[in-house]
């Protein structure tokens, strides 16, 4: 016992913590998951500065072609139904891994994935699509704000989706031990999050996008 | 540290963590986040597309919709409540949609001010020749 912790207990009970029966420090997963949850929303302030730039340079075409002539709606909307739906799956597999049913919960990681890996792919195909039309991120600053929005929300898709696969094999190799269900519970949260700002994207970006 | 205490269910809860226990009623919570999500993607994307509607409204309309999704997302997903077990979650997200508000609006609006009380760029060019 150190001299900080005598010091702490007197001070605890001069202030009359140990009279109101004080809980002490909160339990690992709530600890895990506050401190995941204050990066999650540093990485969303990170993306408003993104979604940021994209509207200041939104008129910044230097006379190469606007959204409303490049982006295909109806790939957006499959795009859209893919990330929601492996959100949902994302969902299925925390409440696989809260009653610790190891097949259904590889099962929902494996829909997980493949709709993720899904979304990737038609992003990709438009990137490609966009840059082989002479549309690539150094046609003008609009362009270049709208890659690295859009990529940088791709970036974190793909690394979810490296992270998803290490859940899986860690759950396969390790069983539901307290440590695993708390990295899980991180990318559940990890994983929501991409949807939400996947909603701010496809509706600011895309539709807004179209529209105007 | 407190792995042994299991799942926490004493006065605070981790984000994403629920308090209702049973399975049904949590399926039940993603299906109805599920589909008041489609409900509202689904008009999003009628809204933008279609001329049966106001057309200054629509960028508008985008937007509620798009807010109204994300706060469906984040209490059926993400389980971000009020509940008082929430608070802190509650108070760090509100922070940092401060945080996002003072960025996209700041951004903006200087933006706008110095385009507006700027000389356009053609004019600036001529004058440098």
């Amino acid at each position: 016992m150190s001299m900080a912790a005598v010091a702490d207990g007197h001070s605890a009970r001069v202030i009359g913590l140990e009279d109101a029966g004080h809980p002490g420090p909160a339990p690992k997963r709530i600890i895990t998951g506050f401190g995941f949850w204050i990066f999650l929303l540093s990485d969303i302030v990170m993306f408003s500065c993104f979604f940021a730039a994209y509207a200041v340079l939104l008129g910044q075409t230097a006379g190469g072609p606007s959204g409303a002539e490049l982006f295909n709606l109806r790939n957006v909307a499959i795009e859209t139904a893919f990330l929601l739906l492996s959100s949902f799956a994302c969902g299925m597999a925390s409440i696989a891994a809260e009653v610790r049913n190891p097949l259904w919960f590889q099962v929902a990681m494996a829909v997980t994935c493949l709709l993720g890996l899904g979304f990737l792919v038609i992003e990709f195909r438009e990137f490609a699509d966009l840059i082989a039309r002479g549309a690539g991120p150094s046609r003008s600053a609009f362009l270049s704000a709208f890659f690295a929005l859009v990529g940088c929300h791709g970036l974190h898709v793909s690394a979810g989706i490296l992270w998803l696969l290490t859940m899986m094999a860690q759950v396969f190799a390790k069983g539901f031990r307290a440590d695993i269900l708390r990295r899980f519970l991180c990318f559940a949260l990890f994983w929501h999050a991409l949807d939400i700002i996947w909603v701010a994207i496809f509706s600011v970006v895309y539709l807004l996008g179209s529209a105007a | 540290m407190s792995d042994s205490h299991g799942l926490p269910h004493l006065a605070d809860l981790a984000p994403g963590d629920e308090e209702v226990v049973s399975v049904k009623l949590r399926l039940l919570g993603y299906l109805i986040g599920l589909g008041l999500a489609v409900l509202l993607t689904a008009t999003s994307f009628f809204i933008a597309g279609t001329d049966l509607v106001w057309q200054p409204s629509i960028p508008v309309a985008i937007i509620v919709l798009a807010i109204a999704q994300m706060g469906v997302h984040l209490v059926f997903f993400l389980h971000i409540t009020t509940g008082p077990d929430n608070a802190n979650n509650v108070l760090a997200l509100a922070f940092g949609l401060l945080i996002v508000f003072l960025v996209i609006a700041g951004s903006l609006w200087i933006m706008a001010n110095l385009n507006h009380n700027m000389m356009p760029m053609d004019q600036i060019m001529q004058m440098q020749r």
